[in-house]
């Protein structure tokens, strides 16, 4: 008879313990970031930001009282990689996916997470990711179709150039940089010089400069991944080209300007996000990424962070762990840099996982991004 | 006309880069009848060596260098010959052929898992900017890589043809038996051989790291075009590498500039594989004949 009453208490007692394990057991998110190959500069730092935001987070409670679980998985900069690695993300059970940074992995890699309906977040800026019906799709940063445009003005009202020579890396995101680019030059009557593709992870620059050289156009505009910026805008000193050189965000990246040395002094570029931005939770992120890394974050790390404070705000509003519920909060969210430091910006999300908040114009002087110019929303967060 | 001219400089320069690696693969074939095919990452190497003697042990990039050379020579040089090249010389060319494919390999992910994934600073040890003649203008780094390159060239040259040792280590590529006969030693002759590969690489390396950046990657470009250089100059002859990665250099220059960057990059298989058909010996190579 003893031996009957002392099941039920002992069931009782492991069903307790199985929820509360269950209550604890940690949030499993995964990071498909490019660890090596042609992106391990994007990929490394937008995996160091996510640690980064994790480790933050875990600290003060995690997020529902759960703490995070994040792996990071090297796609090698290879797009059937990251396919096969987002299809491990989804038989792991990730509750989001981040990454991959690369526009060519990331649309390879989404079909997997949207089968899954998993929330996946992308550094990619490639203007076709968000144009797919996706809605499990999110970006770090702005679309090329939001940021070319503040380009063109740019090109046009300052730089006062006529024409302009486009050196593009021929993937998913030099490709999509160039169409917008193009469009936006041609919207404000800028004439398109020289249209110089080149391969991902061209180590030799000389023809590309050459050509633009040779066109004499006002302006040159580089839209490459940043090792090769850096070995573009070495060659461009190399040359002696004395003309202005413009870019996004990968131009004047910190580790693009580590490994241009000199060569990247005066080059100028539009960045969504850079550490030298006058906010104080930017300034904040970056003496803690520095602490934490020893070295400066450029924009991909901030991404990898504030993607991940942007999960944490909204489950906290969901107030529950469910990736369907997840996406749909999102879309048509607003989040306050103010209520959460951590997004570092305020940011609006819109029907189709693009982002909009404030960018800058940065130009290099003295080996440090310098922000020249704060500019707008391209429509104002209400 | 100056463009043409800038283009046909800068891309002599380059193409002595690519000579200096072609050189190596003809040396060692000559010597030996070792085809390696990491020697791209016998450039990548040296780089990475150099960054740590100036980056971590904190000299000077000439002591860099130097402490490079010596130990390229004992580790791509000494090394790779006894524990590599010896043992699988005697079954033949394709076993070892495979092995220097897995070596670049090992050699490429070694460096990417225990150093690093991610591209490294290289200073040039040439100034920054351009040297004026009239309307022409190259830079100090062209300049100077030409130079450098041609210099090691000549006094390669050289040692091969003026000197004893040198002659004999001609000897020994020409007939290994009639060498032998001689008196010569031939196996001091064919590390010799090595020795002098594992240095050019170094230099090779000392010229391109500044452009191409110190990656663990950054061998299989040179390491290629190096190769097709090698075949299109004529394997047999050490003139031939150097006819090779200039041609090679220029060419994929003219192209650039004049047809599209985008072509660039194939110039050199185009080359090979024209030569390959039309003369298999190479330009400047000459016929072997092989008892059945």
């Amino acid at each position: 008879m003893k031996k009957f009453k002392r099941i039920p208490v002992g069931l009782f007692g492991l069903v307790v313990a199985t929820g509360c394990f269950a209550q604890q057991s940690p949030i499993p998110i995964v990071g498909l970031v490019e660890l090596s190959g042609t992106g391990a500069t994007a990929g490394t730092n937008f995996d160091n930001g996510v640690k980064l935001a994790v480790k933050e987070i875990n600290a003060a409670g995690g997020i529902l009282g759960r703490k995070i679980q994040y792996t990071s998985m090297d796609t090698q900069s290879a797009p059937q990689t990251a396919k096969a690695l987002a299809q491990k993300a989804v038989d792991e059970k990730a509750y989001v996916v981040m990454g991959p940074v690369f526009s060519g992995s990331f649309i390879v890699s989404m079909a997997e997470t949207k089968r899954a309906e998993i929330p996946n977040f992308t550094g990619g800026e490639a203007a076709n990711i968000t144009q797919q019906g996706n809605p499990y799709v999110f970006r770090t940063s702005f679309t090329q179709t939001t940021a070319m445009p503040k380009l063109a003005r740019y090109i046009k009202d300052t730089v006062k150039a006529k024409t302009v020579a486009i050196v593009w890396v021929n993937n998913d995101f030099g490709k999509g940089g160039r169409d917008s680019m193009t469009k936006a030059l041609e919207a404000q009557g800028i004439k398109v010089a020289a249209d110089v593709s080149t391969d991902p992870g061209q180590v030799d620059f000389s023809a590309a400069v050459l050509k633009v050289k040779q066109t004499n156009a006002d302006a040159a505009f580089v839209y490459t991944n940043e090792e090769e910026s850096a070995r573009a805008l070495r060659e461009f000193k190399k040359q002696g080209y004395d003309k202005p050189i413009i870019g996004e965000t990968t131009l004047t990246g910190q580790k693009v300007i580590e490994l241009a040395g000199d060569a990247a002094n005066g080059a100028v570029a539009h960045v969504g996000l850079t550490v030298d931005a006058p906010q104080p939770q930017i300034k904040a992120f970056d003496q803690k990424f520095q602490a934490e890394y020893k070295y400066k974050s450029d924009h991909n790390g901030m991404k990898g962070y504030s993607g991940m404070y942007v999960v944490k705000a909204i489950t906290e509003k969901i107030g529950k762990l469910d990736a369907k519920e997840f996406a749909k909060a999102l879309h048509g969210a607003t989040i306050r840099a103010k209520d959460y430091p951590g997004v570092l910006l305020d940011v609006h999300f819109d029907a189709n996982g693009d982002l909009d908040r404030e960018s800058f114009l940065v130009k290099v002087e003295g080996g440090k991004q310098v922000v020249t110019a704060t500019l707008p929303p391209v429509s104002p967060i209400q | 006309m100056v463009d043409l001219v800038q283009l046909i400089i800068s891309g002599t320069a380059t193409g002595a880069i690519y000579a200096l690696c072609a050189l190596g693969f003809t040396l060692l074939w000559q010597a030996s009848g070792t085809i390696n095919f990491a020697q791209g990452e016998f450039v990548m190497v040296p780089a990475f060596l150099m960054l740590f003697f100036i980056n971590t042990a904190g000299l000077p990039l000439w002591l860099a260098f130097l402490l490079t050379c010596l130990v390229a020579m004992i580790l791509l040089g000494y090394t790779f010959k006894r524990a590599m090249v010896d043992p699988l010389i005697r079954h033949g060319v394709i076993p070892l052929v495979i092995a220097t494919l897995g070596l670049s390999i090992g050699v490429k992910q070694l460096v990417k898992a225990g150093v690093t994934a991610q591209a490294q600073p290289f200073n040039s040890i040439f100034p920054d900017g351009l040297l004026s003649l009239g309307a022409l203008k190259v830079s100090y780094m062209d300049v100077g890589t030409l130079v450098l390159a041609g210099l090691i060239v000549i006094s390669l040259q050289t040692f091969l043809n003026r000197t004893v040792t040198g002659r004999a280590m001609q000897a020994v590529a020409q007939n290994t038996d009639s060498a032998r006969v001689l008196g010569i030693n031939v196996a001091r002759m064919v590390l010799y051989t090595f020795l002098i590969n594992a240095v050019l690489s170094v230099v090779a390396a000392l010229l391109v790291t500044p452009t191409y950046l110190a990656k663990f990657d950054m061998g299989e470009s040179i390491g290629l075009k190096a190769f097709y250089a090698a075949i299109i100059g004529g394997f047999n002859q050490t003139r031939g590498a150097l006819l090779g990665g200039v041609l090679v250099g220029v060419l994929e220059n003219l192209t650039g500039a004049y047809i599209s960057p985008a072509y660039k990059e194939g110039v050199a298989l185009m080359l090979f594989l024209v030569v390959i058909i039309f003369k298999p010996e190479g330009l400047l190579g000459k016929t072997e004949e092989r008892k059945v």
